[in-house]
């Protein structure tokens, strides 16, 4: 898994790879919440489970993005690990972190994940998630 | 953008001609050719999707500082009429629905408070919550989130944070009507329960200005303006709350879109006909979120009178103005010489509304809206007026815009160096993240000068002061 950002006049372009769809967006929540903090020294204590219906490959991955992110804001903490499985349309998804904390490095706050250049697909072995998100 | 594809209309008025079958309505750019140079092809394409809509009356416009969004272009106009299917976008919102501008103006002298200043932006940095991870102070409840998404800066005012006068220099009186509290979402409710009274991030600010330079005398005396003057303005939005709408209601435009028939250019367009069930019950949440951010800006209003108040005892603190650069408005406008209700979409351009016009304040109803171009923690901001020579929509420009993207400014400027090198040139900034100093380096925005020059020349505002930053408080 790994993740990237690609240009965006405004705002900012993520990118999450793995060998899975699932991990792919994993790795682009791993990019989301990387620009808000070093995720390096966030401890993964809390663990919030997530659940949503989407059909939509693409759209599923702005869901889940938003989702965390809204999760994140009610409950002042950041995540850091991030786990989703998918039955059908049906999507399972975990996220670990802790409580806001001073002592963090502090990025910028990301408003919410846009369908502006969005898109999940395959390349080669790789499964490729991107989006832009507003900060 | 290559200009070549343009074709000029008149001095700083540019059209995109139709390609053969293109079915479209007509684009307008307003700007310069070294602006519209400046500007990512992206922009052009943003702006040609948005005239595909259906119900769009005129024509889709940019404004001189425009930049690549999602959806819309950021300093896109496009005004809508429901009795032709118009659409009511929440791409053409954004997500920060209502950021905009409040604007104090002191009866307090750079001369005077120069030797204080430092002490002033190391309190405000105390008591302004900014930045990511910050709450704010004000904790409500269920019953009282509602009441504030019912009632903007006058629920703010009723509960002491800023004075009744304010109100009348807030767009809408401080609230606007068909606010639907119930049409937010419960995670939109509970994103805003710690982030009522907050800053934000990104290119939020509070800043302390001096007026530089006086363009407009006459203008300048109306809206309380002298050379000397310090000035201080307050730019963020709804909040967590007005996020959450704006993600919630994206994806379920989208669908509707998809199932109501309209082709959409860019998904990012997400729309529904203005009087669909799904377009009424985005501009019932959407109307909410501008309540939220009225009454927010308000509250950021107090907090910052108190703390001049203990630093400078004499100081007041008089609202100039606050006016939104992301929101849909119902308006009353004149086109091919009959008045239309139409839903002016304005994302990341401001009204300026022109002399005489009844919403004004009787105070500015001859001189015009005051209009703020805000610019980066470097440069300097501009205070405009309304014209009646304005043909688009009565809307103008909202800030330098970007030249660059974040990760470019990331690369180019280190944070500390950047608020040291500020600090050198008299201006004082206090951000808890050096991350977020480099990405609003002010060379990463376009030339502010150049724009509200350039507004005044294309007719849509004039000038009439300058402001230099003196404190720049960031999130």
């Amino acid at each position: 898994m790994s993740s990237s950002y690609f240009e965006h006049d405004a705002d900012i372009g993520i990118v999450g790879r793995g060998l899975t769809i699932e991990q792919s967006f994993e790795a682009a929540a791993h990019a989301v919440f990387a620009i808000i903090t070093n995720l390096e020294v966030v401890q993964p204590d809390i663990t919030v489970a997530l659940e949503f219906e989407e059909s939509n490959l693409e759209l599923a991955l702005v869901v889940w993005l938003n989702l965390l992110l809204g999760k994140s804001r009610e409950l002042g903490m950041v995540f850091s690990l991030f786990y989703i499985r998918r039955q059908e349309n049906r999507w399972h998804g975990k996220a670990l972190g802790e409580k806001w904390r001073d002592e963090f490095e502090r990025g910028v706050e990301v408003k919410g994940a846009t369908l502006t250049m969005l898109a999940v697909k395959q390349i080669g072995p790789i499964w490729e998630a991107r989006c832009v998100v507003d900060v | 953008m290559n200009s070549q594809q343009l074709q000029q209309l008149r001095a700083y008025l540019w059209t995109l001609p139709k390609a053969a079958g293109e079915k479209r309505a007509e684009v307008l750019l307003y700007g310069s050719k070294p602006l519209l140079e400046s500007m990512d092809d992206k922009v052009l394409q943003q702006i040609a999707n948005v005239a595909a809509l259906p119900g769009l009356t005129g024509a889709a416009m940019t404004m001189p500082d425009a930049h690549w969004g999602y959806g819309f272009p950021i300093g896109g106009v496009a005004a809508f009429d429901a009795e032709q299917g118009g659409v009511i976008s929440a791409g053409g919102v954004g997500f920060d629905i209502s950021c905009g501008i409040r604007c104090l103006r002191s009866n307090l002298n750079l001369y005077d408070a120069a030797p204080l200043l430092s002490q002033l932006a190391d309190r405000l940095f105390a008591a302004i919550p900014a930045g990511v991870g910050e709450e704010g102070n004000i904790s409500l409840n269920p019953q009282q989130l509602d009441q504030v998404l019912h009632g903007g800066a006058q629920w703010a005012v009723k509960q002491g944070y800023g004075d009744a006068v304010d109100l009348e220099y807030v767009e809408e009186n401080g609230r606007v009507a068909g606010a639907i509290p119930e049409n937010v979402s419960e995670l939109a409710k509970k994103r805003q329960r710690g982030e009522m009274g907050t800053l934000g991030s990104g290119n939020h600010y509070l800043e302390v200005q001096v007026v530089e330079h006086i363009y407009d005398s006459v203008t300048a005396q109306a809206f309380g303006l002298h050379e000397g003057q310090l000035i201080i303005s307050i730019h963020c939005g709804s909040r967590g709350l007005g996020h959450q709408i704006g993600t919630d209601y994206l994806v379920m435009l989208a669908k509707a879109a998809s199932r109501l028939g309209i082709h959409l250019p860019d998904r990012e367009l997400a729309c529904a006909p203005i009087k669909s069930l799904e377009g009424q019950q985005y501009i019932g949440a959407m109307n909410a979120a501008i309540n939220c951010a009225l009454a927010n800006r308000q509250i950021l209003t107090h907090l910052t009178r108190t703390t001049f108040a203990e630093v400078y005892p004499h100081a007041a603190l008089e609202t100039l103005f606050d006016v939104s650069h992301n929101t849909c408005k119902e308006e009353m406008h004149e086109v091919d010489g009959k008045s239309r209700l139409l839903h002016v979409h304005r994302k990341g351009a401001t009204r300026a509304f022109a002399p005489g016009h009844a919403k004004l304040p009787v105070r500015y109803r001859a001189a015009g809206q005051p209009v703020i171009i805000g610019g980066s923690m470097g440069t300097g901001s501009y205070i405009l007026a309304g014209t009646s020579s304005n043909q688009a929509f009565a809307s103008c420009s909202h800030g330098a815009g970007r030249a660059m993207s974040r990760n470019q400014a990331l690369k180019q400027w280190n944070g500390r160096t950047l608020i040291n090198d500020l600090e050198q040139q008299g201006i004082l900034i206090r951000t808890r993240s050096m991350r977020g100093a480099a990405e609003e380096a002010p060379g990463a925005y376009k030339d502010v000068d150049q724009v509200a020059e350039v507004t005044e020349q294309a007719g849509l505002a004039r000038r009439v002061a300058f402001l230099r930053p003196k404190v720049c408080i960031k999130g």
